[in-house]
């Protein structure tokens, strides 16, 4: 914007206002306009962020705030770095995370294709499976606490009207080898249409003359998928992948309605751990520290994924 | 979703319809869960825990009576010696041997998700919209850090700024209040806010502003009279994201609030009946909580893709 406009316009407006606007440059608008939203982040997220470092450091209790607070140096980190049981909740995190998007890519991108073939109402259809993506995670845990149910739930009665089983037989959030997998089976009920979403973009990104020279060269519709569809789609499903990671690394909602971590800890995931013992026993610095640990935990593997992605971005 | 006039080599018969049962099928699964608690909502407690699980019921409004009020029991000769029953619920209270003693929480539970929701949407988007203009129309320095930070808010798990929050919170007389609430979502959606509306606004050609202002306008004339008009689908988008999040938001409301400012999530899970949870009340309170956002759902369809993904998509 060059200067000679921007005088001629304040020198047009009604004066009393005129003399108020002239003195706001664009850069103080910009300013002005930019500053509350960084300094309500700063007083919200930063500066909580910053005390947490800070008690990570000392042992102290957020019940007793007439205790004497010690500072005990790295110790809340070593000892969460060398305990063993931390690593049961780590454990469930990655086992949670990692099947959660095998499953959902695989069935999301299936899908994505399935709905690009535009059949008809396919427009209906796909309005009506993205409903579950949009509810709250922990209404819908809660409401499938319900369909779970051994002697009364919808599922049960489901699977053993397809299987045979009798339903009072396995009970899917008691029973250590299969409340992971209830976990796993209502997260990807909730989050499929999310991939399915950011697939079908992809696949609508790739645009039609490749596909008609791929026609012209013969290319068997396989070898089309193999060498055009998956390749093409492929940035937007590693987005797919990094958006649902990152979230379900933080996961809390769900498992704490489903299972609040049980049986045993079968399920207990970190965010769950983090609940635990900062709000029930109350170990205020030693949760600061696990919290810190997994931030960098996550911040670090997104941000090695995103370099990943941007290296396939640029191919 | 999008009918853009993308045309893979068109697809043959059997494939379109091969791919529409896949996702018919899908569609139909995805959505049994949702019907099954439309339908718990209008069952009566027996009904809603029998055995084969019951399609054919007699429609009660039992579950929403439960909902709304609390009973009491009494003996069976004090309930024949009161007025007849005024009122639909009061009848079916007295089927089952109890009075009606009062209203329960879910009014104010919801009351309070309302506020929260439409506080923090408010504030949230008014400074988005300014930070987002800021960002697309200002050279500002290190904009590409400043906006990295605002979206690396968003990956911190709720539970680990929690500990902080809730002290400060304490300090300042914030905990379990509303105000404290729509700040903090504020806080949490200024940053999806801000990225939106900066692709939505980007979009907007520089020339609109600058034919504006040698027309006479000042800058802030110009963002209040041109760019918000052309804005305005983009904020109602925004808004509405803002809005959904806020109304499913559950980890920080179950452990900031208690009691004057939990929201509906929290309250939902924890309606018990006699013996055990009631279900049908459960599931007529999620059925209530849930219609806005199937709604919301469906007027959304077209922006869903760019708003869960932070705008790093758009069709």
């Amino acid at each position: 914007m060059s200067p000679p406009i921007i005088d001629r316009a304040a020198a047009s407006t009604p004066p009393a206002l005129a003399r108020h606007i002239r003195g706001l440059s664009d850069r103080a608008i910009a300013w002005l306009f930019i500053a509350p939203t960084i300094v309500l982040l700063l007083a919200i997220n930063i500066f909580p962020l910053i005390w947490t470092i800070r008690l990570s450091f000392t042992n102290f209790r957020a019940n007793r705030t007439n205790a004497p607070v010690r500072d005990v140096g790295i110790d809340n980190y070593v000892s969460i770095l060398t305990d063993p049981e931390v690593w049961q909740p780590m454990q469930a995190t990655a086992h949670f995370v990692i099947w959660t998007i095998l499953i959902q890519t695989v069935l999301g991108f299936s899908l994505a294709w399935a709905i690009d073939r535009k059949f008809r109402g396919h427009g209906f259809w796909t309005t009506v499976i993205l409903v579950p993506m949009m509810l709250s995670p922990a209404v819908v845990g809660n409401f499938w606490r319900f369909l779970f149910q051994p002697q009364i739930g919808l599922f049960n009665y489901g699977i053993s009207a397809v299987t045979g089983v009798p339903p009072s037989s396995f009970e899917m959030l008691g029973t250590v080898a299969l409340a992971p997998w209830a976990i796993v089976i209502v997260d990807t009920w909730m989050w499929t249409p999310y991939v399915i979403l950011i697939c079908l973009a992809g696949l609508r990104s790739i645009p039609d003359y490749i596909y008609e020279a791929a026609e012209v060269d013969r290319a068997s519709p396989w070898r089309q998928f193999w060498t055009i569809t998956l390749p093409m789609a492929l940035p937007f499903i590693m987005l797919a992948v990094l958006f649902r990671g990152i979230e379900n690394f933080k996961m809390f909602d769900m498992v704490n309605l489903l299972t609040s971590g049980g049986p045993g800890s079968t399920t207990e995931v970190a965010s769950i751990t983090l609940k635990r013992e900062a709000f029930e026993k109350w170990r205020t610095g030693y949760s600061s520290a696990f919290a810190i640990i997994l931030f960098v935990t996550v911040f670090g593997l997104a941000n090695i994924y995103v370099k990943a992605l941007n290296r396939v971005k640029s191919r | 979703m999008s009918t853009s006039a993308h045309s893979v080599v068109e697809p043959s018969g059997r494939t379109k319809a091969i791919a529409g049962s896949l996702v018919i099928a899908y569609a139909l699964i995805t959505m049994l869960p949702l019907v099954w608690i439309f339908l718990t909502a209008l069952k009566t407690p027996p009904d809603s825990i029998s055995y084969p699980p019951k399609i054919v019921f007699t429609p009660s409004l039992e579950g929403f009576c439960n909902l709304f009020t609390t009973r009491s029991r009494q003996t069976e000769d004090y309930i024949k010696s009161l007025p007849p029953a005024s009122g639909t619920c009061e009848e079916i209270a007295r089927a089952r041997n109890m009075v009606i003693a009062g209203p329960s929480n879910y009014v104010p539970r919801f009351w309070n998700s309302v506020v929260i929701a439409f506080g923090s949407t408010f504030f949230a988007v008014a400074l988005g919209t300014m930070a987002a203009y800021g960002f697309s129309r200002f050279r500002v320095p290190l904009a590409d850090d400043l906006l990295f930070f605002i979206l690396s808010t968003r990956m911190m798990p709720p539970i680990a700024v929690a500990i902080p929050i809730y002290l400060m919170y304490r300090e300042l007389g914030l905990s379990d209040t509303k105000f404290g609430m729509i700040l903090l979502y504020t806080a949490v959606n200024v940053s999806l806010a801000v990225w939106l509306l900066k692709g939505f606004i980007d979009e907007i050609p520089r020339e609109y502003e600058e034919a504006a202002m040698i027309d006479g306008y000042t800058r802030l004339q110009a963002f209040r009279k041109v760019v918000l008009p052309q804005a305005a689908t983009g904020i109602a988008a925004t808004a509405i994201f803002c809005m959904i999040f806020a109304w499913n938001e559950y980890a920080f409301a179950v452990l900031l609030t208690s009691g004057e400012a939990q929201t509906a999530p929290p309250f939902i899970p924890i309606i018990i009946g006699e013996g055990g949870q009631d279900w049908p009340a459960v599931a007529a309170g999620t059925a209530i909580f849930l219609v806005p956002i199937v709604v919301f759902t469906v007027l959304l369809r077209k922006h869903l893709l760019r708003g869960i993904t932070f705008g790093a998509v758009r069709k």
